[in-house]
């Protein structure tokens, strides 16, 4: 209403007050004071039609000058119609705060000691599932430990280890079923571990030899397996967002049970794909969890450089996203919000936002050496005390599924089983060079085959220049 | 010469319009199709030899008579009097829509994303009534997010949908770029084969008359590079429809370049099914003296400027070459082997367009063949302006590609 009145006012001064007026108090009843306490002091402004002048012309009348502001205070409580929907107004200028007061507060279930919080809601896990998510948290480690130290070593070419981040990768996995199409970023292989692939097969793929499902084409630890519905790691970050939200689609045109589901980091939420992915999901009704490891770095960039957002699940309201944050280091919190998502997003045919806090123990990967832009203490701390590993351990113990006599068995068959896959991935042949033009299209049209003859023309003319760990 | 049209085991059909030979003018097939039957025509050539094709395609090729006019009002010339299937008349979006409507029926999985593609029927009415028809799922209304839907597309194609993703104008693709690059034309590779994504990209692209820079680019210049992916461009209601429904039925990521100015293109199109081969160029007109390659809305230029080379006496053979990734170096070999001479007509850009990339192959291969350096005509290296004179200017025009044809023939 005040707002109404400022454009018909001429006088600046007369202006100036009513903002300081009005935004000095909250009241809509305060207004209609102010009205009736600046009008008198004004001149009665010459032949014009506006709404003040009608005021004005009406003082001499208080009866009708107050029926009348009231006619207005009551109509400025009716909503309007735009585009979008009735929205109410309101005559106060007030801004939507940049952040709450409170950070939103974070799901957890087990304390820093591994210890059940008292009253916390979380979906019951049979003692065979919890032993199956520990064992594979703990193979998941020491396999990054010895593919991290294989790099270290010249066996490998490069690696990037999820260290710190077990509990997301495997509990996460653990809440899906079989048929729920995954879109990693690359910090996921613990989904993969989890339905089924072996440490051969991740061996196969990080050495690039004949067995590896994408025939040595790419980077170590861009896995994909179509049979596992694990879709193959494409390096660009949120690529992987529109096209979860494209498969979110197709599950549900065809009425399947069940979800897409898309992993990325931090870093991933300034792409734009992020941003677009988010209102298509939404907009679509697609039912796709977006599963955000907001570990704090994004190679060097910490999250305050990121986004001045409190965090990721924020965003999931701008978008009309039903969005939750859980201590990504808790597996027990983890597996019940990825459960409890999943249903929701099938049931209701909606995109479900999980913010997943952690912390991103190991370099960004072998190219990175992070104590140059972070201490090593803080490293280690994270390692040690908030370690997701222990936290776990400690609940499975205490129900009486886990031992220390388990731990070291595990642990030794483990890191047996990984040096042996180490040794034969390594000794297995590379794929041939046929492989370099095959499945760039379905068929090779006749400019790659002639190029495929042209390269090994060139190979027989100079034997000596090619690898020999490569077969034609 | 004749040639010898043969008919597969137990197909029967009558001669169309499209069927009839006219022995005299025939130098070699040109329209391809593929009858849904799969009967098998096959060709004899004018020197004697059967022409073998990919793996990939099954179509076979049909003779056809020659057609003077740059655009095709009536397909029946004197010697396809003797039709009894007359086919129906149609403008080429009306020929997009039924290639798509037709694959949509034939096909659960085949989808259309894109923006205003629903209930508004598409900004060129190519989707108009797919989405009455087939619902709001499958004719899917998409945010303005190019990156988006294309990479929704490529999810929704690597979970076993056929997406058609349409780009409202090609300039507007180049928001899609990462995902076309990236996802599109590498997963496949990439992932092993373990997944193929089967979409069909597609929009108007081109100059327009005075629609501005920004929706007048070329953007088959830029993802020529991309490995992985094919290019066409379609000219005719014919082709649009063939090309289309070919591109729908590809394993592999296509996209396919239409025209803004050519949407209402009239033609008669046959009544019965029939696809276009996706990798092969279109025999316009054969002639002697020089091989005019172009595509799209250049062929119709490059038709206008053979009306008046003819009068002056010269006979071009014009070859619209439709596959602009990868190149038809076959029949463009053969024509160049014939003709010696090659004159390129093009609506990109000189630098970097499609006809640089055709100049470099045809001199590689054809080398030995040319009594003269490949010419080039393309629009200039500026934006193209708003003013109508102007515009005109950038592109190509008859006149132009009359005295480039006297140029080479001296």
């Amino acid at each position: 209403m005040a707002l109404h009145l400022r454009s018909s006012f001429s006088s600046k001064s007369t202006l100036l007050n009513i903002l300081r007026h009005n935004l000095g108090f909250g009241s809509r009843s305060h207004v209609t004071r102010h009205i009736r306490q600046i009008l008198p002091h004004d001149p009665p402004l010459r032949g014009s039609q506006n709404p003040i002048s009608r005021l004005c012309n009406t003082m001499a009348e208080p009866e009708t000058l107050s029926s009348f502001v009231q006619h207005e205070y009551a109509n400025n409580h009716q909503v309007m119609d735009f585009p979008g929907g009735k929205v109410a107004f309101t005559p106060e200028i007030q801004f939507i705060s940049e952040s709450d007061k409170e950070r939103v507060p974070c799901y957890r279930v087990l304390d820093d000691n591994g210890q059940l919080i008292t009253n916390s809601q979380f979906v019951q896990v049979s003692e065979e599932v919890a032993v199956k998510i520990y064992s594979d948290m703990v193979t998941l480690q020491i396999m990054d430990n010895i593919f991290y130290e294989a790099q270290r070593q010249g066996r490998l070419s490069f690696y990037a280890t999820a260290i710190g981040e077990e509990a997301i990768n495997i509990a996460s996995a653990a809440a899906l079923t079989p048929q729920d199409v995954i879109f990693p970023q690359y910090r996921e292989p613990g989904v993969l571990l989890w339905r089924g692939f072996t440490l051969q097969e991740f061996a196969n793929q990080c050495f690039g030899n004949k067995s590896d499902y994408g025939k040595g084409r790419q980077m170590p630890v861009h896995y994909g397996s179509n049979k596992l519905n694990y879709f193959t790691v494409s390096a660009t970050i949120a690529t992987q967002l529109p096209n979860a939200v494209g498969a979110a689609y197709s599950l549900k045109m065809d009425k399947k049970d069940a979800c897409a589901v898309t992993y990325f980091g931090d870093g991933g939420t300034s792409e734009g794909d992020f941003h677009a992915a988010l209102n298509f999901a939404a907009v679509m009704e697609a039912p796709v969890l977006f599963i955000c490891r907001n570990n704090g770095w994004a190679i060097s960039t910490p999250t305050s450089d990121q986004f001045r957002s409190d965090g990721v699940v924020v965003k999931g309201r701008a978008y009309g996203i039903r969005s939750i944050r859980v201590d990504g280091n808790d597996a027990l919190a983890m597996y019940s919000a990825v459960h409890t998502a999943r249903e929701m997003a099938i049931r209701e045919q909606r995109p479900i936002l999980i913010e997943a806090l952690t912390y991103r123990v190991g370099h960004h990967s072998t190219s990175d050496d992070s104590t140059r832009y972070r201490s090593a203490g803080e490293i280690e701390w994270w390692n040690k005390a908030r370690n997701p590993l222990s936290r776990f351990r400690t609940w499975i113990e205490s129900n009486g599924w886990w031992s220390d006599k388990t731990e070291s068995d595990l642990r030794s068959r483990i890191k047996k089983e990984m040096l042996e896959a180490l040794r034969v991935a390594e000794k297995t042949e590379k794929p041939n060079l046929q492989n370099m033009f095959s499945d760039v299209y379905d068929v090779p049209p006749s400019n790659l085959r002639e190029q495929e003859l042209l390269v090994r023309q060139t190979i027989n003319s100079h034997p000596q220049d090619y690898p020999s760990d490569v077969p034609l | 010469m004749s040639a010898i049209l043969l008919q597969g085991a137990g197909a029967a059909t009558s001669l169309s319009p499209f069927n009839s030979i006219d022995s005299s003018k025939l130098v070699a097939p040109s329209r391809s199709s593929l009858s849904v039957r799969s009967k098998r025509y096959i060709v004899a050539g004018s020197d004697g030899t059967n022409k073998s094709f990919g793996a990939s395609s099954l179509v076979a090729r049909r003779s056809e008579p020659l057609i003077p006019n740059a655009v095709a009002t009536k397909a029946d010339t004197a010697a396809s009097s003797t039709s009894s299937k007359p086919g129906h008349e149609l403008l080429l979006f009306e020929a997009l829509q039924e290639g798509l409507e037709e694959e949509m029926d034939r096909d659960p999985h085949v989808c259309v994303m894109g923006e205003d593609v629903g209930h508004y029927g598409g900004s060129y009415k190519v989707t108009k009534g797919l989405a009455d028809k087939f619902g709001d799922l499958r004719v899917l209304d998409t945010p303005i997010c190019e990156n988006a839907f294309t990479g929704m597309g490529i999810g929704a194609a690597m979970t076993g949908l056929r997406p058609v993703i349409e780009g409202m104008n090609m300039g507007f693709l180049l928001l899609a770029f990462n995902q076309i690059s990236n996802n599109c034309g590498m997963l496949h590779y990439t992932s092993g084969g373990q997944f193929t994504i089967p979409v069909v990209i597609r929009g108007p692209g081109g100059v327009g008359r005075q629609l501005g820079a920004e929706h007048s680019q070329r953007l088959e210049s830029y993802f020529q590079s991309i490995p992985g992916i094919q290019m066409v461009a379609c000219s005719t209601p014919y082709n649009a429809k063939g090309l289309m429904k070919a591109a729908i039925r590809s394993e592999n990521p296509v996209i396919l370049f239409e025209h803004v100015l050519l949407y209402n293109l009239k033609e008669t199109i046959p009544d019965e099914e029939y696809i276009c081969n996706l990798e092969e160029a279109e025999m316009v007109r054969p002639g002697e003296h020089i091989t005019i390659l172009t595509y799209s809305r250049m062929r119709y230029h490059v038709m206008q400027a053979a009306k008046t080379l003819v009068n002056k006496g010269y006979d071009p053979e014009v070859i619209d070459i439709r596959s602009l990734k990868p190149f038809d170096l076959y029949t463009i070999g053969n024509s160049v082997k014939k003709t010696h001479r090659v004159l390129i007509v093009e609506e990109c850009m000189r630098t970097g367009g499609i006809g640089a990339s055709l100049t470099a192959a045809i001199n590689e291969n054809f080398h030995d063949y040319l009594d003269a350096p490949v010419m080039c005509l393309s629009s200039q290296d500026v934006p193209t302006p708003y003013a109508g004179t102007l515009e005109e200017w950038t592109v190509v025009q008859p006149a132009q590609i009359v005295t480039a044809v006297e140029q080479l023939c001296q």
